[in-house]
Parts: structure tokens; C-alpha cells; sequence
């Protein structure tokens, strides 16, 4: 079961968990991540603009390698865009699988993906006034992590 | 006429999200072409190695090769954002 959106609109991530479950039936085991927007120093809004040739597609292409490197049932990966305030979520990522390592590898493998290399760019407003966010090292740091030689990451 | 769709903080160097590249049904958009024809704070950005370009949804592997003809849409997409 694979299920991958952008959505638009603020969505509540529990409505999605129970039937994603119950379309797997036989799993292992479930592992979920929901990411929300920080209530950091005086930021009012984030905003994600995407780019619609590129990302949907984007996030396709993940699930493929998620599919490819842990063996899964099924796969939840749900992400904003549009203008969000502090507290919403704004994405979540689900992995059913046969065994727990498969279902949280993937899910730590999709977030770091989404959240380095997939195509959306991020602005927040402060004190009235738009600031992008630029990519940071540690999301680089992270992203190679996952193109050292896989030993026993399965 | 090409399309011009400028993501990120790219579109504030251009001062629209997208721009609208008066292009004679024959003719064909190049890279110095495209740079000639926009707002000179954006071309030099683009200028950036990490600025990716895609026509038509499809990304260039050298953006410097790019070719564009009327009814395309070129994208100019800046580096993406971290966490």
C-alpha cells in the first residue's frame, strides 16, 4: 500500500495512521514520524512553495528507493506545502513492514531524503518581514549517511 | 513565447514568481539568450553551479546547453531548502 501527497491544506496525521494500518494487514510493525512546524524566536508563518513537475514526482522516485532498500508492506508520505503556523504538522511519513528495522530505517531514510534533497523551498516570516532558509550542512551530513556501503543497515 | 518559473529566493530577484519570455515561434532560447533576457540581478544569480534548470519538467544535466523554443517552460530552481 503506497500512498504519496502533497497536500495543501492543515491535515491531522492520526486520521491518516489507522487506515494506512488497517491497508496493510498482516504487518510487523508500524513506524511514524510526524514533523510540525517549531515554534522558534519570533517566527510567525512558515511558508513551502514546491514545484509541481518536479516534486510529486520527486517524491515517487523515493518511495521507489525506500521499496528498493527495506523490504515494506506499505508506505505513508504525506507533506505540506502552502503557508503553515507554528504547531502544524507538515509532513508525515509511515512505513509498515514485516520487522521493525525495515519500518523505521525507511522512515529515517524518506525524512532525510525530504528533507535535503527533494524539491521545496522554505521561507519564514518574522517580525512581519520573509526570510528563505538556506540549506544547511547538517542536512547534507545527514543525507550521506545513507551512501556509505549499506553493512547491516538491514 | 516561453515561460520563465523562478522558485525560491530567486523569485524575489526577479520580482514574480513567473515571466512571460516574448519568443518568435521559430526561434530558439540558448542560455546566453535566456541570461539576456532577464532582469540582470537574476542572471548573474543563476550564474550559481548549485542553480539547477529544467524545461519542461525534464532537468538539465549542463544548464549551459540548455535549449528552449516557444510554448516551453524553463524553471529556475535555487538550491532547496534545509530542515
Amino acid at each position: 500500500m503506497r500512498d504519496i501527497r502533497l497536500l495543501e491544506a492543515p491535515f491531522i496525521p492520526g486520521t491518516l495512521i489507522g487506515p494506512f494500518t488497517n491497508a496493510n494487514p498482516g504487518l510487523g510493525g508500524v513506524c511514524t514520524f510526524v514533523g510540525e512546524v517549531r515554534f522558534d524566536d519570533g517566527v510567525e508563518a512558515l511558508e513551502l512553495t514546491h514545484y509541481a513537475p518536479l516534486t510529486l514526482p520527486g517524491m515517487h522516485e523515493l518511495a521507489d528507493r525506500a521499496f528498493a532498500r527495506f523490504t515494506l508492506m506499505g508506505l505513508l508520505m504525506v507533506h505540506r506545502v502552502g503557508q503553515m503556523h507554528p504547531g502544524e504538522p507538515i509532513v508525515c511519513v509511515s512505513a509498515a513492514a514485516l520487522h521493525r528495522r525495515d519500518a523505521i530505517g525507511a522512515v529515517d531514510f524518506c525524512m532525510d531524503h525530504l528533507k535535503s534533497a527533494a524539491w521545496f523551498w522554505k521561507r519564514e516570516r518574522r517580525s512581519g518581514a520573509w526570510h528563505w532558509i538556506e540549506p544547511r550542512d547538517q542536512d547534507h551530513a545527514d543525507l550521506a549517511r545513507w551512501h556509505r556501503p549499506p553493512v547491516g543497515d538491514t | 513565447m516561453a515561460t520563465v518559473v523562478i522558485l525560491g529566493k530567486l523569485a524575489d530577484l526577479a520580482g514574480a514568481p513567473s515571466l512571460a519570455l516574448p519568443l518568435p515561434l521559430m526561434a530558439e532560447l540558448d542560455w546566453e539568450g535566456l541570461k539576456a533576457a532577464l532582469p540582470p540581478a537574476l542572471a548573474e544569480a543563476i550564474e550559481d553551479p548549485r542553480v539547477r534548470v529544467a524545461v519542461n519538467g525534464a532537468l538539465l544535466a549542463n544548464k549551459a546547453k540548455l535549449q528552449a523554443n516557444a510554448g516551453d517552460e524553463i524553471a529556475l530552481l535555487p538550491p532547496v531548502s534545509g530542515g
